[in-house]
């Protein structure tokens, strides 16, 4: 069994009277890839957020690699964080900045790669979302596959460790969605990363996951396999994948 | 009872309000004091504010002077004074009108925008995706901007004051007989240092206010487009707002350390 990457202890997180996460424990094995199931409002995204320090939650733990994300200090978590990789649900790409500046920020700033090692990366991680000609283009100038498909070379341009993904394909048709996920698998396996994500999408997380749990109010429901998901007899699991469209990937 | 709880509520928030802004402003001068230094973005932020600024400051600051001396030389002939406009024009400008209302355009054209922008990445989580790329947004984003507009514009203070006094000149020539050499000799001959540098200093105090308030409004926008529109709006409204008070506590200041002959 590999060790696990993110262990999650007891986390808490409310606000005001609305209880959002509510003692979730939760184990990441290095290179597995897990998704997280929910309705909309049951701490999907906080859950996510919390695990890179962009939220503090009330109570519990967050060891990444080792390192306590609640108790480490700014600086300490910038040095952890240089080996996660967060895809925002609309990209997050910066608007002042081309494509090519979009990819070459978080280098320029966080590693001493000399101009022509960053354009090299540059190179590399566009070329791994196919969009090597799109280099020179502007945020506004990309559709929202496209977008997708830059946030995610921005992604892995630092080749971290973790990844994680909140909602990869919200907003896209059935045949962008799967060809990001299958994007998103390959480059898994390619640069064997650890991943968490977000979703809503059967296609998405049939494609991508190695493991699924469903967060009901703040709460881990269940977990296993999308078969286990998707067979289960609980009403609500019934009710939640019974209203997608199956859709298998054609691996 | 209600309404006395939301008059409360107001209140409460206002103050709230006044305490974030404050621990904006003392995290700016830890970050500021502290590298890494964005020099490039800096530099980048004063070409922007600066080229997109001239031409409006520049009309408004040129348009005071001519409508000022326009307005004034009736009055002042009624008093036999009118040889004193260009002392009274060119005193207004420098100390006065010149600083304040290229601070207020300046105000409404980059706080504005400054809250737009960082209202826009906030809504948008350009700015969190900095802060997980383990970049300081804050030091990117604000720190830069509040040094460019501090910079710029008593840059800008100086070049409209040259351009309303131009406009003085013209007005002028409109209403009385004078020639720019005499026009300009009676200008130097009463405007003093201690005229110019409280008129061109405060300006470090509007720009600071003009790009601290944008930073602070839009690094704080609320959820969604209205949270950006809003960011903008009171952009403008609280940093025009604290020009004029700051340039009230300022000018008692000038007249405390230069008290008139």
């Amino acid at each position: 069994m590999a060790p696990s990457l993110i262990s999650i202890t007891d986390l808490y997180k409310s606000f005001g009277d609305q209880k959002v996460l509510d003692g979730i424990s939760l184990h990441v094995e290095e290179g597995e890839n897990l998704v997280i199931f929910g309705r909309s409002g049951t701490g999907k995204s906080v859950l996510l957020k919390c695990m890179v320090g962009l939220m503090k939650p009330d109570k519990g733990t967050i060891v990444i690699d080792g390192k306590d994300v609640v108790s480490l200090s700014l600086k300490e978590l910038n040095v952890l964080r240089k080996s996660i990789s967060f895809l925002f649900q609309g990209a997050a790409l910066y608007d002042s900045m081309s494509v090519k500046e979009n990819l070459a920020f978080t280098l320029s700033k966080n590693s001493k790669f000399t101009k022509g090692e960053i354009i090299k990366k540059i190179d590399w991680a566009l070329d791994s979302v196919s969009l090597l000609d799109s280099k020179e283009k502007m945020p506004s100038e990309l559709s929202g596959g496209m977008r997708k498909r830059i946030g995610l070379a921005r992604a892995i341009i630092t080749q971290p460790k973790l990844i994680l993904y909140d909602e990869p394909t919200t907003g896209l048709d059935p045949i962008t969605t799967k060809e990001i996920s299958k994007l998103i698998r390959d480059l898994q396996q390619q640069l064997h990363t650890t991943s968490v994500s977000v979703t809503h999408d059967l296609i998405c997380a049939q494609i991508i996951s190695d493991r699924n749990i469903v967060l009901k109010k703040g709460k881990i429901a269940v977990e296993g396999s999308i078969e286990d998901l998707m067979n289960a007899q609980d009403p609500f699991l019934k009710n939640f994948f019974g209203s997608e469209i199956i859709e298998h990937g054609d691996d | 009872m209600s309404s006395k709880n939301t008059y409360l509520t107001r209140i409460a928030s206002y103050f709230n309000e006044i305490g974030a802004l404050g621990s904006f402003v003392a995290r700016f001068f830890k970050r500021f004091l502290f590298p890494p230094y964005e020099l490039r973005e800096v530099k980048k932020h004063l070409e922007e504010l600066g080229v997109k600024t001239l031409p409006i400051v520049g009309t408004a600051g040129f348009i005071t002077g001519l409508v000022l001396t326009l307005q004034s030389y009736p009055i002042m002939t009624k008093f036999g004074a009118e040889g004193f406009l260009p002392y009274m024009v060119s005193l207004s400008i420098i100390r006065e009108l010149g600083p304040v209302i290229t601070a207020l355009i300046f105000a409404g054209r980059v706080s504005s925008g400054i809250g737009a922008e960082l209202g826009s990445m906030r809504v948008t989580e350009q700015i969190d995706a900095m802060e997980v790329s383990a970049v300081d947004p804050f030091n990117f984003l604000v720190v830069t901007r509040v040094i460019a507009t501090t910079i710029m514009l008593p840059i800008l203070v100086v070049y409209v004051d040259f351009l309303a006094i131009l406009g003085g000149f013209l007005g002028s020539i409109l209403v009385m007989d004078t020639t720019w050499t005499l026009y300009i000799n009676q200008v130097i001959d009463v405007v003093k240092f201690s005229d110019i540098i409280p008129g061109i200093g405060k300006n470090f105090f509007f720009g600071f206010i003009v790009g601290i308030v944008g930073s602070f409004k839009g690094y704080y926008a609320d959820k969604g487009t209205e949270g950006v529109g809003k960011a903008s709006t009171t952009s403008v409204v609280v940093s025009s707002l604290l020009i004029i008070i700051v340039d009230m506590i300022l000018v008692k200041v000038t007249l405390l350390l230069w008290p008139p002959a």
